[in-house]
C-alpha cells in the first residue's frame, strides 16, 4: 500500500531529496560557490524528471486514498513546469551571477516551488490543494526579495506575502465551507455530494471563495492588485520565473479543482470564470498601455494572457480544457523568449527595463530585433504565429459553449492589445534615435532560448509540435 | 496547337508589357505583332481543319473547392473555333495597322514611350478574349470575361492625359459591372443548382433545369428562365444592348484600333457567344429567349435612330455596332443560334474595317473626327475610300436578292437573320424593328460616306490640303478585311444558314432524317437542296432534323425549334424587305447629302425636337445620371463624410485617443502601491463574486 | 441550557469580543492581549469538542510562544499605528458597508444551510472515543495523512530557509574572532621599533 503510493510520488520525493541534499551539501562545502553548478544541476534534474514523467507515466493512479493523483492530466502539467523551470534557472545562472544574487538557496528554493506546484497539480484532495499552493508561495515569496538590499525586492516578496497570506485565508475560508458542505476535503467526495439534488449556496460560496484565492495565484482581475509590483521589483530572472511554471501549477489546479471536485456546478462556476476572464483581458489590455518599465508591462500582458486561459476554463467542456493547456504551453514558451530578451537588456552592466531604450534597436541588433518582433506578434495573436492558435483555440471553445459574448470581448481586448505589443516593434523599427543604446549581449544561453522561442512560433504553426494530442489527452482524463 | 494559340498573345503581351526595355521598343512591337500572326495562322489552320466534333484539352486543374471542382482547359468546337479566327485575325490585323496609327501621338511628348505598352494591352485583350471562348466551364470564362473588361478599361483610357478618356473608361468599367452582377448571379445559380460550373454538367442538366422552380428575389421562377435571364444581362453589359449600353458610344475616347477591335469586332460579341455557347439552357428558356430577341429589336432600332444624326464618324459607326448587335440577340433570342454567329463574324469583318477606315481617314484628317469638317476625300484618299465604300455595302447589306448569299457579307447574314426573325413570329415586333433598323443602318451608312468623301471640303482648309494616304501597314489591314467583307458571308453561307444537315455537321450536332418530326406535315415539309433556288420546293428531298442531347456539339437546337428551317420559306416579299429597305435608306441619304445639301438643316429645322431627341441618344446618358450617378454619389458623399469620416473614424479616434487612455489612466491610479488597497480590489471583487452567486446560483 | 452549551457560547462570544478588539483596539499591544483571549477560548472550544491535545497545543505553542513572541516584535517595532488608523479611518465607511453586505449574504447562506446528506457518513476523523487524542492524532498524521504531514515539514524547511537567506548576512568589514590566526601569530613581526630622531620627523 504505501509502497505502491510511494512509487506515484516517486518523482516529488525525488526531487525534495535532492533539494535537501543540494542544501546540506552546500552549506557544509563552499556555499555560494556551488551556485552556478547547483543551478545547472536543479535544471539537470527537472529536465530528467520531465523526461521520466513525459515517457514513463500512464493511466490514472490515486495515491494515499485519492489525496494525490496521477493522471495524464497532471503528467502533462508537470512536464510543462519542469521544463519551463529549467528554461528560466538555465537563464537566470548569468544575470543572478553578475548581480550577486546566486546564492546557492536560489535553486533549492525553486526546487521546493516545483515541488509544491507538483504536489498542486495532482492534488485529489483540498488539504493537499493547499499544502502545495503555501509550498510554492513560500519559496516564491522568499524569492521575490532576493535582492534583500534593494527595498523594491523587499517590498515586492512584503507585499506579496501579505497578500499571499489574505488570498490563502480566502481559500482556506472556501475549503471549510466547503467541507461544512460535503463533510470532506476529497474531491471525489465532494463531487460525489454536490451531485444529488440540487447545488447548495454554501458550497457555492465555498466555490466562490476557492476560486478567489485561486484566481489570486493566477493573477486574475480583481485579485491581480500584486502582479506588477512584484514583477517589477522582483530580480529579473525571479520574475521570469513568475510568469512561468507557477502560472502553469496555478491554471492546472484551477482546473482541476472546478472539473474534478466542483464538475457537478459547471454552469455556476463558468459566469464566475468568465466573468474574471473578461474583466483580466480587458484590464490587461487597458493597464498596460500606459507601462514604459518592459517588466511591469510583461505583468499586465501575463493578466491578460490569463484572461484568455480562464476563457477556456470558463467553456467548461473537455474542448476548453484541452485549449487553456495548449494556450498555457504557448503562453509559457513565448515569456521564456521575451524574458530571454529583456535578460539581455542592459546597459554598462546594469540592467535596463524602460521600453524607451529600445528606440532603434533594429539597426543595431536585426537578428535579435526580429526574433523579438515575432514574439511580440504572436503574443500580440497576430495569425501566422503560433499566439494566434492559442487564442483561437481558447475563443474556438469558448464559442463552442455557448459563450459568444465572452469570445467577441476576447477579441475586442486583443485588439486592444496588441497596441502595446506593437507600439515595442514599432520603437524596435521606426523609433526615434536613442541618446544612449544598450550594449550588445554576448549570452549565448539567453541568445538561444530567444532564438529558439522565436522559431517554435513560428514552425509551430504546422502542427503545434503535436501538444494537441497531448493536450486533449489530458482534458479528456480531467472531464468527464 | 489550340494551346499556342491561346497562349502566344499571353507571352507578346508580357514581352510588349515588360520586356521591351530589353528588347528595345520596336522589337517588342514586332514580336507581339509577329505571335499574333502565327495564333492566326495557327487559329485558321484549326478553324479549316476541324470537324465539328467537340474536344476538351485540359491545360491545369484550378480550383477544387469541396463540389466545386474547375479546370482550366480548352473547350475545342465550332463555336470556339469561329471565335478563335474572328479574334485572331481581327487582333493580328489591328497589331499592324497600329504601327501606322500610334506611330506619332499627340497625347504624348517627345521621348515618352508608349507604344509597347499599347501593344501589351492589345495582346493581353486577345489572350483574355481567347481564355473567354475556349474556356470549358463559366468560372474561367468569368475569368476570361473580367479580363477583356480589365484589357477594354485600360485602353479606353489609354489617353490618360485626356479627362474624357478617364471617364468613359470608368463608365464602361462601371456599366459593365452591372452585367458582370447579373452574369455572377447566374453563375451562383447554375452551381446552385447544378452543383457544377463545367459546361458539359449544366448543358445535361438543363432539362431538368426547366422543370425546377427556385425562389430568387421575391417570387418563385423557373430555374431555366431565371439563369437564362440573368446570364443575358452579363451579355447586355459586355454587349452594350439597351439600358445597359451608354458606355459603347463613350469607349470611342480610345485609339481608333482599340475601337476596332474591342468595341467593334470581338468584345461586344462576347455577349451573343454566350447566349449562343447556352444554346442548350436557352432553348430550356422560352420566355428569356422572347426577352433577348424583344430587346434586341428594340436595341437594334433604338441604336440605328440615334445613328442617323451624330456627327462624330466614330460614334456613327459605334451606334451602328450596337445596332447589329441587336441584330445577332434577335437571332439567338429566336433560336437561329447559327444564324447570330453567322452575323458576328460577317460583322467582324466589315465592322473592323469600318472603323480602321474611319481611323484612316481620322489618321488622314490630323485627329479630326467630326464629320461637319470632312467632305470631298474621296480624292485625297482613294483606298481608304475604296475600303469604307465596300465595308458600307457590306453593313447595308447590297446583294442580288432573292439568291440569298450572293452579295457583300452583310448581305447574307444580315438577310437571314430578318428571314428568322419573320420565320419565328411572322409580322411581328422583332422583324418590323429590323427592317426599319435595316433602312436607317442603310441611311446612315451611306450619310457618313456622303459626308465624309463626297460634297465640298469644309472645315479647316488647311487641314484638308495636308489630307494625305495612310502608310501600308494601315492599308493592307483594310485590303485584308476588305476581302473577308464581300466573300465572308457568300463562302460560309451554307454552312451557318444552309440546310440543316450542313448546319449540323458544320457544328457537330447529331442530326437524323426527319420522319418523326412534326414539320414533316407542313407545306415546307420537305426541306430543300438548294436554298438559293426556293422556286424547287416541290422537289422531294430528304429532311434532317437536329437530334442529339444539350452539349453534344457546338450548339443545340430543341426539338420544337425549325427557326432555320423555316426561315428559308419566308414568303418572297419578306426576303425583298432588307433589300428596299436598303435601298430607300440610299436614295434617301442620296437626297438628302447630294442631290440637296439643304435638306438636312430643313429637315432638322422642323423637327427640332425629334432631333433633339436622337442627337442626345434618347437622353438615356441624362436619366441615367438623374436616376443612379447623382443619387449613388450623394449616398457616397454621405458615407464619407457622415459615415466614415465622423462615425467610424470618429468613433475609433475617440475610443482611440478617448476612452482607451481614460481606461489606462484609471488602471494606473488604481495600482496605488499601497498594500490595502490591493487587499480591499480583492475583498471588493469577492463581494461582487458572491453577490453574483447570490442572485444567480442561490436563487435556485 | 446545559452547562456544555453554556461554556460553548462563553466561549464563542469570547472567541468573537477576542478577535474583533484584535482589529479595532487602538494600542497594538492590546491588540495583541485581545488575540491571546481568542486563542485561549478556541483552545476552550476544541476541550468541548473532546480534542484536548489540540486544545493543549493551542495554548502551548500559540499563546505561549507565537503570541508572546508577536508581544515582543510589537513592542519592540516603532511602528506609528495611529497614522495607519487614520488612514484607514478613510475608508471605514464602505468598509463598513462591504462588510454589512457579506454579513447580510453570509447570514442569508447559513440560514439555508444544509449540509450534503452523505457528508456525515463522510466525515473524517471523527473525534474517536476509543482512543487518546495522541494516539488518534499520530495514526492520522504517520498514517493517513502521512503525504500532508511531510509536505508541512518541507513547508517549514522553506520558511526555515528563506528566514536564514533573507536575513543573514556575512558582513566582511565586520571583524571577527580568527583563532587560527590569534594562534600563529609571530610576535616578532607584531611590533617593529623605529628609532626616531628628535626634531627630524620620519
Amino acid at each position: 500500500m504505501i509502497q505502491a503510493d510511494l512509487n506515484i510520488i516517486m518523482p516529488e520525493i525525488i526531487l525534495s531529496l535532492f533539494a535537501i541534499g543540494a542544501l546540506l551539501g552546500a552549506v557544509y562545502t563552499s556555499k555560494d560557490k556551488m551556485g552556478p553548478m547547483l543551478v545547472w544541476a536543479t535544471a539537470g534534474v527537472f529536465l530528467a524528471l520531465a523526461l521520466w514523467i513525459g515517457v514513463n507515466g500512464q493511466g490514472t493512479n490515486p495515491a494515499f486514498g485519492g489525496m494525490f493523483v496521477d493522471d495524464a492530466f497532471s503528467r502533462f502539467a508537470k512536464v510543462a513546469i519542469l521544463l519551463s523551470s529549467a528554461a528560466v534557472l538555465v537563464m537566470s545562472q548569468e544575470y543572478m551571477q553578475r548581480k550577486g544574487l546566486l546564492r546557492f538557496e536560489y535553486p533549492v528554493l525553486v526546487a521546493l516551488s516545483v515541488v509544491g506546484m507538483m504536489v498542486m497539480v495532482s492534488a485529489g484532495d483540498l488539504m493537499t490543494l493547499y499544502m502545495g499552493l503555501e509550498l510554492q508561495s513560500l519559496a516564491l515569496y522568499v524569492v521575490a526579495s532576493l535582492r534583500r538590499d534593494s527595498a523594491r525586492s523587499t517590498e515586492a516578496g512584503l507585499k506579496y506575502f501579505v497578500l499571499g497570506a489574505l488570498s490563502s485565508g480566502l481559500l482556506l475560508y472556501g475549503a471549510s465551507l466547503t467541507y461544512g458542505f460535503a463533510g470532506t476535503t476529497l474531491f471525489s467526495g465532494i463531487i460525489q455530494t454536490a451531485t444529488e439534488g440540487h447545488t447548495s449556496i454554501g458550497l457555492l460560496f465555498g466555490l466562490v471563495f476557492i476560486i478567489a484565492g485561486l484566481a489570486f495565484k493566477v493573477s486574475a482581475v480583481p485579485f491581480h492588485m500584486w502582479t506588477p509590483d512584484v514583477y517589477e521589483g522582483s530580480p529579473t530572472p525571479v520574475t521570469a520565473f513568475f510568469a512561468t511554471a507557477p502560472k502553469i501549477a496555478a491554471m492546472a489546479l484551477f482546473a482541476r479543482v472546478l472539473h474534478d471536485a466542483f464538475g457537478s456546478a459547471v454552469s455556476d462556476w463558468s459566469q464566475i470564470i468568465a466573468l474574471l476572464s473578461v474583466v483580466s483581458m480587458f484590464l490587461g489590455a487597458f493597464a498596460a498601455i500606459g507601462q514604459t518599465n518592459i517588466k511591469r508591462l510583461m505583468a499586465f500582458s501575463s493578466i491578460a494572457h490569463m484572461g484568455y486561459a480562464l476563457m477556456g476554463l470558463a467553456a467548461g467542456t473537455v474542448l476548453g480544457v484541452q485549449a487553456m493547456l495548449v494556450y498555457m504551453a504557448i503562453y509559457v514558451t513565448m515569456n521564456i523568449g521575451t524574458f530571454a530578451f529583456i535578460l539581455s537588456m542592459q546597459k554598462d552592466g546594469q540592467a535596463v527595463t524602460d521600453i524607451g531604450s529600445l528606440n532603434q534597436y533594429a539597426k543595431r541588433e536585426p537578428g535579435k530585433a526580429l526574433a523579438m518582433l515575432i514574439l511580440l506578434f504572436s503574443m500580440a495573436g497576430v495569425p501566422p504565429m503560433v499566439g494566434f492558435f492559442g487564442k483561437f483555440y481558447v475563443l474556438r471553445a469558448a464559442y463552442d459553449a455557448g459563450l459568444a459574448w465572452l469570445a467577441i470581448a476576447g477579441v475586442i481586448a486583443s485588439v486592444i492589445g496588441a497596441y502595446y505589443y506593437l507600439r515595442i516593434v514599432f520603437y524596435m523599427y521606426f523609433g526615434e534615435v536613442p541618446d544612449e543604446t544598450l550594449d550588445k549581449s554576448h549570452s549565448p544561453v539567453l541568445w538561444g532560448f530567444l532564438m529558439a522561442s522565436a522559431a517554435i512560433m513560428v514552425l509551430g504553426l504546422v502542427n503545434l509540435f503535436g501538444i494537441e494530442g497531448a493536450a486533449a489527452a489530458a482534458a479528456a482524463t480531467l472531464v468527464n | 496547337m489550340e494551346t499556342l494559340i491561346l497562349f502566344a498573345p499571353l507571352v507578346g503581351a508580357l514581352i510588349g508589357g515588360f520586356g521591351w526595355r530589353l528588347t528595345g521598343e520596336r522589337a517588342a512591337m514586332w514580336i507581339t505583332t509577329g505571335l499574333l500572326f502565327v495564333a492566326c495562322a495557327f487559329s485558321w489552320i484549326v478553324f479549316l481543319t476541324h470537324d465539328g466534333v467537340t474536344e476538351k484539352i485540359q491545360l491545369l486543374r484550378w480550383i477544387e473547392s469541396g463540389s466545386l471542382s474547375t479546370d482550366w482547359a480548352i473547350r475545342m468546337d465550332r463555336l470556339t473555333a469561329i471565335m478563335l479566327i474572328v479574334i485572331t485575325t481581327v487582333s493580328a490585323l489591328v497589331h499592324l495597322y497600329s504601327f501606322g496609327y500610334m506611330a506619332d501621338d499627340p497625347q504624348w511628348k517627345e521621348g515618352e514611350s508608349y507604344k509597347p505598352r499599347f501593344f501589351a494591352y492589345l495582346s493581353f485583350f486577345t489572350f483574355a478574349m481567347l481564355m473567354l471562348v475556349t474556356s470549358d466551364n463559366l468560372v474561367q470564362m468569368f475569368f476570361g470575361w473580367e479580363g477583356v473588361g480589365v484589357a477594354s478599361y485600360l485602353l479606353i483610357g489609354f489617353y490618360y492625359r485626356k479627362p474624357t478618356a478617364n471617364a468613359a473608361a470608368i463608365k464602361a468599367f462601371v456599366v459593365n459591372r452591372v452585367g458582370d452582377f447579373g452574369f455572377a448571379l447566374g453563375i451562383f445559380g447554375l452551381y446552385y443548382l447544378t452543383d457544377s460550373v463545367k459546361f458539359d454538367d449544366i448543358f445535361a442538366a438543363a432539362p431538368a433545369l426547366a422543370e425546377t422552380t427556385v425562389h430568387f428575389l421575391w417570387a418563385d421562377w423557373n430555374a431555366a428562365n431565371l439563369i437564362a435571364v440573368l446570364l443575358f444581362i452579363g451579355a447586355m453589359g459586355k454587349s452594350a444592348q439597351l439600358f445597359l449600353h451608354t458606355w459603347l458610344p463613350d469607349a470611342m475616347e480610345g485609339p481608333t484600333p482599340v475601337s476596332a477591335l474591342i468595341h467593334a469586332a470581338t468584345m461586344v460579341t462576347a455577349g451573343v457567344f454566350l447566349v449562343c455557347r447556352m444554346s442548350p439552357l436557352m432553348e430550356y428558356a422560352p420566355e428569356a429567349t422572347a426577352f433577348i430577341t424583344i430587346l434586341g429589336a428594340t436595341t437594334a432600332f433604338v441604336a440605328a435612330t440615334i445613328g442617323l444624326v451624330q456627327n462624330d464618324i466614330k460614334r456613327v459607326i459605334a451606334y451602328s455596332t450596337m445596332s447589329q448587335l441587336g441584330y445577332m440577340f434577335v437571332a439567338a433570342g429566336v433560336g437561329a443560334y447559327s444564324v447570330a454567329m453567322f452575323h458576328l463574324f460577317t460583322h467582324a469583318f466589315f465592322k473592323a474595317m469600318l472603323f480602321l477606315g474611319a481611323g484612316s481617314v481620322i489618321h488622314a484628317m490630323h485627329h479630326e473626327q467630326d464629320m461637319r469638317n470632312y467632305g470631298g476625300l474621296r480624292k485625297k484618299i482613294p483606298y481608304t475610300f475604296a475600303a469604307m465604300l465596300i465595308g458600307t455595302l457590306a453593313i447595308t447589306g447590297v446583294g442580288i436578292p432573292l439568291t440569298g448569299w450572293i452579295g457583300f457579307a452583310g448581305f447574307a447574314s444580315k438577310d437571314a437573320v430578318i428571314e428568322s426573325a419573320f420565320a419565328a413570329d411572322p409580322m411581328g415586333y422583332a422583324f418590323w424593328m429590323l427592317v426599319i433598323a435595316a433602312l436607317f443602318t442603310s441611311f446612315y451608312s451611306w450619310r457618313l460616306m456622303f459626308l465624309t468623301f463626297f460634297g465640298k471640303p469644309r472645315g479647316d482648309k488647311h487641314t484638308h490640303e495636308h489630307a494625305h494616304e495612310s502608310p501600308m501597314v494601315m492599308l493592307v489591314p483594310l485590303g485584308v478585311l476588305a476581302v473577308g467583307s464581300i466573300f465572308a458571308g457568300a463562302i460560309w453561307y451554307s454552312s451557318f444558314f444552309g440546310k440543316t444537315n450542313e448546319i449540323a455537321s458544320f457544328f457537330g450536332v447529331p442530326y437524323a432524317e426527319a420522319s418523326e418530326h412534326g414539320e414533316a406535315k407542313d407545306d415546307h415539309g420537305e426541306a430543300k437542296d438548294d436554298h438559293a433556288a426556293p422556286k424547287d420546293d416541290k422537289k422531294k428531298k430528304t429532311s434532317y432534323a437536329f437530334t442529339g442531347k444539350p452539349g453534344e456539339g457546338a450548339i443545340y437546337t430543341g426539338k420544337d425549334n425549325h427557326v432555320i428551317h423555316d426561315a428559308h420559306y419566308v414568303p418572297t416579299w419578306v426576303k425583298l424587305s432588307p433589300f428596299i429597305a436598303m435601298v430607300i435608306g440610299f436614295l434617301m441619304a442620296m437626297c438628302f447629302y447630294i442631290w440637296d445639301p439643304k435638306m438636312p438643316k430643313r429637315t432638322m429645322e422642323h423637327n427640332r425636337p425629334l432631333y433633339n431627341f436622337l442627337l442626345n441618344k434618347w437622353y438615356f446618358d441624362e436619366l441615367y445620371d438623374a436616376i443612379f450617378v447623382k443619387p449613388a454619389s450623394m449616398i457616397g458623399r454621405f458615407f464619407w463624410k457622415r459615415g466614415d469620416g465622423d462615425v467610424i473614424d470618429g468613433t475609433l479616434n475617440g475610443v482611440a485617443m478617448g476612452i482607451v487612455p481614460f481606461f489606462t489612466r484609471l488602471a494606473g491610479r488604481a495600482q496605488s502601491g499601497y498594500i490595502f488597497t490591493y487587499a480591499f480590489a480583492m475583498v471588493i471583487g469577492i463581494l461582487v463574486l458572491v453577490t453574483w452567486m447570490t442572485f444567480s446560483g442561490g436563487a435556485q | 441550557m446545559s452547562v456544555a452549551v453554556f461554556t460553548f457560547y462563553l466561549f464563542a462570544i469570547c472567541t468573537i469580543t477576542g478577535g474583533l478588539f484584535t482589529v479595532i483596539s487602538r494600542n497594538p499591544v492590546h491588540s495583541v492581549l485581545w488575540l491571546i483571549l481568542a486563542f485561549l477560548s478556541s483552545a476552550g472550544l476544541f476541550v468541548l469538542l473532546g480534542a484536548e491535545f489540540v486544545a493543549m497545543l493551542l495554548i502551548i505553542v500559540y499563546v505561549g510562544a507565537v503570541a508572546v513572541l508577536f508581544l515582543f516584535v510589537v513592542m519592540m517595532l516603532d511602528i506609528d499605528f495611529a497614522e495607519l488608523k487614520a488612514e484607514m479611518a478613510k475608508y471605514m465607511p464602505l468598509a463598513l458597508l462591504i462588510g454589512l453586505v457579506l454579513l447580510m449574504q453570509f447570514t442569508m447562506a447559513f440560514g439555508v444551510w444544509e449540509a450534503s446528506d452523505k457528508a456525515a457518513g463522510l466525515r473524517d476523523a471523527v473525534t474517536p472515543t476509543d482512543a487518546h487524542n495522541t494516539e488518534a492524532l499520530g495514526l492520522l498524521l504517520y498514517d493517513k495523512y502521512f503525504l500532508i504531514f511531510q509536505l508541512s515539514g518541507l513547508i517549514l524547511l522553506v520558511a526555515m530557509i528563506g528566514a536564514i537567506v533573507l536575513t543573514l548576512r556575512h558582513r566582511t568589514d565586520v571583524k571577527r574572532q580568527d583563532v587560527m590566526a590569534q594562534m600563529h601569530r609571530d610576535p616578532a613581526k607584531a611590533m617593529e621599533l623605529k628609532d626616531v630622531k628628535p626634531g627630524q620627523g620620519l
